[in-house]
């Protein structure tokens, strides 16, 4: 009998279940490196080279080259894992989950401070 | 003997510990936060701890991919405060308690959870927020503490069963400890908010109620809660919760509700705080 993946049904979401991790575990102990301020200066001076130096799939070095962090996040990312990327550009978790919902932060932050995204039509895929 | 007296219970947001390090904390965004924490504050003066025992995650700092303990104990005499990419913290180094977790460790493994013993690693957000949040800004943290790490990042952290079940252990171990001391236990983390993918920013305020009620008045209950409730009603990042369970359950079954506060949002989260305070039997 397989596992509960009962999860999969819920809209707007990627699980970091064991199938993400083993298909980002490279991405992710990238980002991992730019913990380290000489790494992060590094990755800076000349991101394609950077990148170059780790495993990645293509799908993956685009996620990060373009910041596109729905891909990351589909390409196996964690977002904690991703943070270590968006420090290094200075960007807070605000202002990245902005972009991931394509808002600007103005508009997201104003989304927030009237409660949120409302979780009315948000519980499963099957909703209308 | 230890005792375990009181529980608290808070959010662990990043931006939180940023407000506080860059002197933010008066602003119309932060302030509605920071008087939340008032009381708080003042109550943690009046009952300080010789030991806390501090439920967090580690958001891949002490941890990366190459190992990942589901639950883990810090059992050395001191941490430093990592480095998460916009340098440490600036707030003291934890002091531990080696002869405690390390009982705890021994006890607990015995009452078969298999705890990861740690005794080189730097703590991050996840346990300097809560104690800025309750401590301030001191020179010194005033009281020792024990870091007890939980997954709950790589799928499937521990069951809320399993944490309840851990709380209820750890209540145990500290009971058998001869040694004299007042002991807090702390569950950090939550309350609902999603940090990925397009659902980002969900909060749900009836769902976090409705835990808050159920966490003081019969918590049991709430580890019947499936992964893929918490997933649903309180976002990816709400399964942080369960590390609430092991807190609750450590105080036992009879309490009284000291402090509450709840506030949406601060940066993507919805912040809940909660005091316990063991009921006398």
């Amino acid at each position: 009998m397989a596992l509960d993946k009962s999860y999969q049904d819920i809209p707007g979401t990627i699980v970091f279940d064991a199938e993400m991790s083993r298909k980002g575990y490279h991405l992710n102990q990238f980002c991992m490196s730019l913990r380290q301020d000489e790494n992060r200066k590094r990755f800076l001076g000349n991101e394609q080279a950077y990148v170059d130096e780790w495993p990645l799939t293509a799908l993956q070095r685009r996620g990060v080259l373009e910041r596109d962090y729905n891909l990351c996040i589909e390409e196996g990312g964690n977002i904690y894992f991703l943070s270590k990327l968006f420090y290094t550009d200075e960007h807070s978790f605000e202002r990245t989950v902005s972009k991931m919902v394509g808002m600007t932060p103005e508009t997201y932050r104003e989304m927030m401070l009237n409660g949120g995204r409302s979780i009315e039509g948000n519980r499963s895929k099957g909703e209308p | 003997m230890a005792r375990i007296t009181s529980a608290v219970f808070s959010s662990h947001i990043p931006a939180v510990g940023a407000a506080i390090d860059r002197g933010a904390t008066d602003n119309d965004y932060w302030s509605p936060v920071f008087k939340g924490f008032e009381f708080s504050k003042q109550w943690q003066a009046n009952n300080k701890p010789d030991v806390i025992i501090l439920v967090y995650n580690d958001h891949a700092s002490a941890f990366d991919l190459r190992v990942v303990p589901t639950f883990a104990i810090g059992c050395s005499e001191a941490f430093e405060i990592a480095d998460e990419g916009w340098g440490p913290r600036p707030v003291p180094p934890v002091i531990g308690h080696s002869d405690l977790a390390w009982h705890i460790a021994q006890s607990v493994i015995l009452d078969s959870f298999d705890l990861t013993i740690c005794n080189d690693f730097k703590v991050d957000h996840g346990l300097t927020v809560p104690l800025s949040l309750m401590f301030g800004q001191p020179d010194a943290w005033p009281c020792k503490v024990i870091p007890f790490m939980v997954n709950v990042i790589q799928y499937p952290p521990p069951t809320g069963k399993r944490c309840f079940d851990l709380g209820t252990a750890l209540r145990n171990a500290v009971e058998k400890f001869d040694e004299d001391l007042n002991v807090h236990i702390w569950g950090t983390g939550g309350m609902s908010h999603q940090l990925q993918y397009t659902r980002a920013g969900l909060i749900n305020k009836e769902w976090d109620t409705n835990f808050l009620n159920t966490l003081v008045a019969d918590p049991e209950e709430l580890s019947k809660l499936t992964h893929t409730d918490y997933i649903r009603e309180a976002g990816s990042e709400g399964i942080e919760l369960v590390m609430w369970l092991v807190a609750r359950a450590a105080l036992g079954a009879q309490v009284n509700e000291i402090q509450r506060f709840y506030h949406v949002p601060a940066s993507n989260t919805a912040l809940g705080h909660l005091i316990l305070e063991k009921a006398d039997s």
